[in-house]
């Protein structure tokens, strides 16, 4: 009931947020609510937004945690790529499709464990660390595609990214089921006092007797993971790899994702729910922008736009100014007792 | 004697406050033309802090500071510079990369037409290094040269911009015998040409070796300025550990040195570069102190001992049982508990709860997959908070929030929670006040009571004097000596340090 209570009010700002930007699209685009349903399944505005941003959500799920220990993980795009390219060629091979699932998200893992392995033994900063598979990724996944654009038709492997389960489009349950499923793994156990024990203080949590690098290695394994399925969605969806296009630039949203979800890049204090929240709230402001009609050119500055405006809210500076107004008396005392 | 001529730099009753500490409190100092001055103190003494505010790097909040007779109210440290004062910092902060010319001359290269004269700065570079007598090729990387030659160049640069006072500020932590000397006749040079020169150093020997007075601060107090010639040894220690110390006798114990049989036995345990061999024997229920002067060896030992730094020589036995220490987690298995000196860094996890901060070494050793339930953790640091007198308003307070004493007790709690065999506090009294202070030693005293072995490393000699069993003195990274029973004064502590000092000296 208590921490229901305070994970309410963890949340509230970033509900607040998704709350305005689908009233806002709700007024350029009167037809965003509507929902019907055809051949067993949900259509809709709506149900698009929470399909197209699947990858971005679970990316968001595996960047909080890397980002909780103070880390980064910009190899996430390429990783999706590479779990891609190693789908489509295993489905290509004629592979059965659990095969083909074991051996991508196996690649996302291994990809996780890598990054793991320079930041967490060879000491090397995470946002170098990540960039070298960043960069080397998208090579990688040429290699296993051939510079192809790998195409497949496995009905299994395409169901993933453009099936149905109780109306819901599969990459819909997919985020939905591993982003609670992880976060109540996380909550439940003793992981999320240890992942912000080392975010915060990583030399004392060692000295505390927290198995530091066997963590930070977990923290980009989960990483890799969420890459894997992220990929594997995005591959299936479109019926082939492209080495060059997908996963592009994803890791910047789901790191975005994080911070409006309000988990902080200084590692520590960390919500996988309020970056799954953020997560939503940057595919509706992509999806709102193209249902409004705006010329395409417009979107990214729009939408950057928002983002800063959903940023500054949150600032710790604009939290104090707003208490100065709501509790005028209370401020004053406050500052009196400073300059004392 | 303040206002003598010869004086070039004079601070009178400089008071530095930071929020919630005087970090000096009414300090004289002055320095004399031609002289080398050191000034001495353990940490937090108020060393840096009176530098800082002779140099412009901190304003102080009152007192006077004068240059050859005339008020001065340096803004920052190139105020302080064009003024006549220059700093050379432990660390050199040159920059590696470029060369050793544009190092010397940065930012007032020699130009013409806007366009910097390579060869003629490095002309002039090559001429002022030639009068220290290092003949270096001044175009190459500064990088490329050693530490002692880095620091030459540092304080080339210093007097060639400054050229009145010149400060030192632990210029020989890192340089090797032979550098040092190097670096003492370019010192001494300097002084014959009158400059005034301050020098920050823990090495006594290089105090007498170099220096010419010695000004001692402790706790942000001026404890005297004494000339050097006229300062035995064993005074100065003195004077840095305690002018007020009272020769503490020892009341005898009931768990004195005869108590149990050892409990823990540390054979020749060492490592190469950090801490030279020592034997330890720790026996249950008893407190082991350990002394010595700053960079002694105190901490290395420490560390050791817990599991920190890899031991690379020696065993370690518990119980007769040889143990695994080779890493805090190895350790903590043991049943082994570690405060650290630095608790900001080393210690508390600041933005997590005091709860948190005192649930998280018996987490880590339970594992990730067998929490301890809200109930269970609240349990635990309610227990503590009371039991430690742990003064917070609330247990889910930040502990970063709290006073210095209490992050020290919440720590204490997070080790006493696991229940632990073998403590090593480093430092536990210090930045703390005094009536913390006092709690803390009747914990140690009530933990030693309980049958816990400790092992306890501190610069307050009436302290350890207070609760030690037996104590060992540290010097130069070597274990040097062992009081036992009624030996157990400050004085034979005093006497220790000091002793072996001379010994040094004299070898």
């Amino acid at each position: 009931m208590d921490s229901a209570k305070r994970l309410g009010r963890r949340l509230l700002p970033q509900f607040i947020a998704l709350a305005l930007i689908l009233m806002l699209i709700w007024m350029v685009f009167p037809a965003f609510f509507s929902l019907a349903i055809q051949n067993g399944r949900l259509y809709g505005s709506l149900i698009d937004v929470l399909n197209r941003g699947a990858p971005v959500a679970l990316l968001a799920v595996g960047m909080t945690v890397v980002i909780a220990t103070k880390g980064i993980d910009l190899s996430v795009g390429a990783v999706m790529a590479i779990c891609g390219a190693v789908a489509a060629a295993s489905s290509v091979r004629g592979d059965p499709l659990v095969l083909t699932l074991v051996l991508a998200i196996g690649t996302g893992l291994l990809c996780g464990l890598w990054n793991g392995f320079l930041v967490s033994v060879l000491n090397i900063q995470p946002i170098i660390a990540t960039l070298v598979l960043m960069v080397a990724g998208r090579g990688i996944a040429q290699l296993v595609t051939e510079g192809a654009i790998l195409t497949f038709n496995d009905p299994g492997l395409i169901f993933i990214g453009s099936g149905a389960f109780a109306a819901l489009p599969m990459p819909v349950i997919i985020w939905f089921v591993f982003g609670i499923a992880v976060a109540v793994l996380v909550r439940r156990t003793a992981l999320s006092l240890l992942i912000e024990s080392i975010g915060i203080n990583r030399r004392a949590s060692t000295l505390s007797g927290i198995r530091t690098p066997v963590l930070l290695m977990a923290a980009y394994m989960l990483s890799g993971l969420c890459a894997a399925l992220a990929g594997l969605i995005v591959t299936a969806d479109i019926r082939g790899a492209d080495a060059n296009n997908a996963g592009l630039w994803l890791e910047l949203d789901a790191i975005l994702a994080v911070v409006v979800g309000g988990t902080s890049l200084l590692g520590g204090r960390f919500s996988i729910i309020a970056s799954l929240v953020g997560a939503m709230i940057i595919q509706a402001v992509n999806t709102g922008i193209l249902l409004s009609g705006f010329p395409p050119e417009f979107n990214l500055i729009i939408k950057a736009a928002i983002i800063v405006i959903i940023l500054v809210i949150q600032s710790p500076k604009i939290e104090t100014a707003m208490t100065f107004f709501t509790a005028r008396t209370k401020g004053v005392d406050k500052a009196e007792q400073q300059t004392r | 004697m303040q206002n003598s001529p010869n004086n070039i730099l004079v601070a009178s009753g400089v008071v530095k406050t930071f929020p919630g500490a005087i970090a000096l409190n009414a300090v004289d100092f002055s320095l004399r033309r031609g002289e080398v001055h050191a000034l001495l103190g353990e940490n937090g003494a108020g060393k840096s802090t009176l530098i800082k505010c002779m140099t412009g790097a901190y304003r102080k909040d009152s007192g006077g500071l004068a240059l050859d007779g005339v008020e001065i109210d340096p803004r920052d440290t190139l105020d302080a510079q064009k003024l006549g004062i220059g700093t050379v910092y432990q660390e050199v902060n040159l920059l590696g990369n470029l060369s050793v010319a544009e190092n010397i001359f940065l930012g007032r290269q020699p130009r013409r037409f806007g366009l910097i004269q390579t060869a003629e700065m490095n002309r002039r570079a090559s001429a002022l290094l030639d009068q220290y007598g290092i003949h270096i090729n001044v175009a190459s990387a500064l990088e490329s040269y050693s530490v002692a030659i880095q620091q030459v160049v540092a304080i080339a640069r210093a007097v060639d911009l400054s050229g009145k006072v010149l400060i030192l500020d632990e210029p020989t932590a890192s340089l090797d015998a032979q550098e040092v000397e190097m670096l003492f006749r370019i010192v001494r040079g300097l002084k014959e040409k009158g400059l005034g020169i301050v020098f920050i150093t823990h090495f006594l020997e290089q105090v007498y070796d170099l220096s010419d007075r010695i000004t001692v601060l402790r706790n942000g107090r001026l404890v005297g300025t004494r000339d050097t010639v006229s300062l035995p040894r064993r005074e100065l220690v003195t004077m840095m550990l305690g002018h007020e110390l009272l020769a503490v006798e020892k009341e005898p114990r009931q768990t004195g040195s005869e108590a149990g049989p050892v409990r823990f036995r540390f054979s020749n345990y060492g490592k190469a570069g950090s801490i030279k061999p020592f034997d330890l024997e720790v026996r249950k229920g008893e407190v082991v102190g350990i002394a010595g002067l700053l960079g002694s060896g105190r901490t290395e030992t420490a560390e050791l001992l817990f599991g920190i730094e890899k031991a690379d020589s020696g065993t370690a036995e518990i119980a007769g049982v040889p143990a695994n220490l080779s890493s805090p987690r190895a350790a903590i298995a043991n049943r082994f508990g570690f405060c650290p000196e630095d608790r900001k860094t080393d210690g508390i996890i600041g933005d997590l709860s005091v709860r948190e901060n005192i649930a998280l070494a018996l987490q880590a050793r339970q594992g990730w997959a067998r929490p301890l339930s809200q109930a269970e953790q609240v349990a635990l640091a309610d227990h503590y908070i009371k039991a430690l007198d742990i003064r917070t308003s609330d247990r889910e307070k930040p502990i970063r929030l709290l006073s210095g004493g209490n992050q020290q007790k919440a720590i204490l709690a997070r080790w006493l929670a696991t229940n632990p065999e073998f403590l090593i506090l480093d430092e536990p009294t210090r930045g703390i006040d005094v009536g913390a202070h006092a709690e803390i030693i009747r914990l140690i005293e009530d933990l030693c009571a309980k049958g816990l072995s400790l092992v306890v490393i501190s610069s307050e000699l009436e302290e350890l004097v207070a609760y030690s069993s037996r104590i060992l003195v540290l010097r130069d990274r070597a274990h040097v000596a062992e009081l036992n029973g009624a030996e157990i004064t400050t004085d034979n502590i005093v006497n220790a340090i000091a002793a072996s000092s001379v010994n040094k000296g004299a070898a």
